[in-house]
């Protein structure tokens, strides 16, 4: 993971359920750009933030052995724009997980209110792609977002490796 | 818990319609799943888990979609055709396969068409209609 695109998790239910931050700010460079006098959260960085949460859940379920890559986007369904300033609560769920594999559900809000729906589909790409082989190191999970998890998950920041 | 081919199949269809984000009336009993309806790796584990949930049963991949671990294996695949064996071995592994069309040319790259809508139908039907 070469940056980190959530502020912090609320909550952290392993192998289950995950709850992170992200408060949008102006000091972000491209909603200078998107669009201009005009600043919305591009969506597909919704997406991003929901990869990080639901990615992190499923990569923590294994202990961070797999190399957990997005493979899939299911669904994403936006209802309303997102401007700086705002608070977004994106909750993550694990509904399947498999030796190669995971998919999640989840939904962020903003102050209660739907924002997004998005459900995706991690692949663990040392057992997918068979006869290809990726580098020893988890380049996915690099000490960089140990942090993140330091006050949800006791020990967690014990497995990733420290690099990045 | 039974059910009849119909109900099996319209619950096959609902899945690769959310799975694939096909339309009802392309996902027909013929339609082959990569061929007909655009399905990539990262899909059939997807299907595998949409059909655990709609059916609530489990879903071994290799058991649905064996042909994956046979392609690897030196013994069972010779100059893109499945050999003698490659064929014995992929006719036990998919009892719910009609391969008499394969057989007279088992080209591996005609593996893909193997995977119809049908066969999962037959798959979820020995599953939970013959216990």
């Amino acid at each position: 993971m070469r940056w980190i695109w959530i502020d912090k998790f609320l909550e952290f239910e392993s192998g289950r359920r995950a709850v992170a931050l992200k408060n949008v700010s102006l000091a972000e460079d491209h909603l200078h750009d998107h669009f201009p006098g005009f600043p919305i959260m591009p969506e597909c960085l919704m997406i991003e933030a929901m990869a990080q949460t639901a990615g992190i859940l499923v990569g923590q379920a294994n202990d961070f052995r797999e190399k957990v890559v997005l493979a899939k986007i299911g669904k994403a369904v936006f209802f309303d724009f997102v401007r700086p300033g705002d608070s977004l609560r994106i909750e993550a769920q694990i509904s399947s997980i498999a030796p190669e594999a995971a998919g999640t559900t989840g939904h962020i809000l903003r102050d209660g209110q739907r924002i997004a729906e998005v459900d995706l589909m991690f692949s663990h790409v040392d057992r997918n792609l068979a006869g290809k082989t990726f580098p020893e190191e988890n380049f996915v999970f690099t000490g960089l977002f140990a942090s993140l998890l330091r006050d949800v998950v006791l020990d967690a920041t014990a497995s990733p490796a420290e690099s990045g | 818990m039974t059910m009849s081919r119909d109900e099996i199949f319209q619950k096959v269809q609902e899945v690769l319609v959310d799975a694939l984000g096909a339309d009802d009336d392309e996902v027909t009993a013929d339609a082959t799943l990569m061929g007909d309806l655009g399905a990539e790796s990262i899909d059939f584990l997807d299907i595998v888990f949409r059909l655990e949930k709609a059916f609530e049963i489990k879903v071994p991949r290799e058991e649905l979609f064996p042909a994956e671990s046979l392609l690897n294996n030196p013994d069972l695949v010779n100059n893109g055709k499945l050999t003698e064996q490659g064929v014995a071995e992929l006719r036990a592994s998919v009892p719910h396969t009609d391969l008499t069309e394969f057989e007279k040319d088992p080209d591996i790259n005609k593996l893909a068409n193997l995977f119809t809508v049908n066969a999962i139908v037959n798959y979820i039907d020995g599953k939970i209609n013959a216990a």
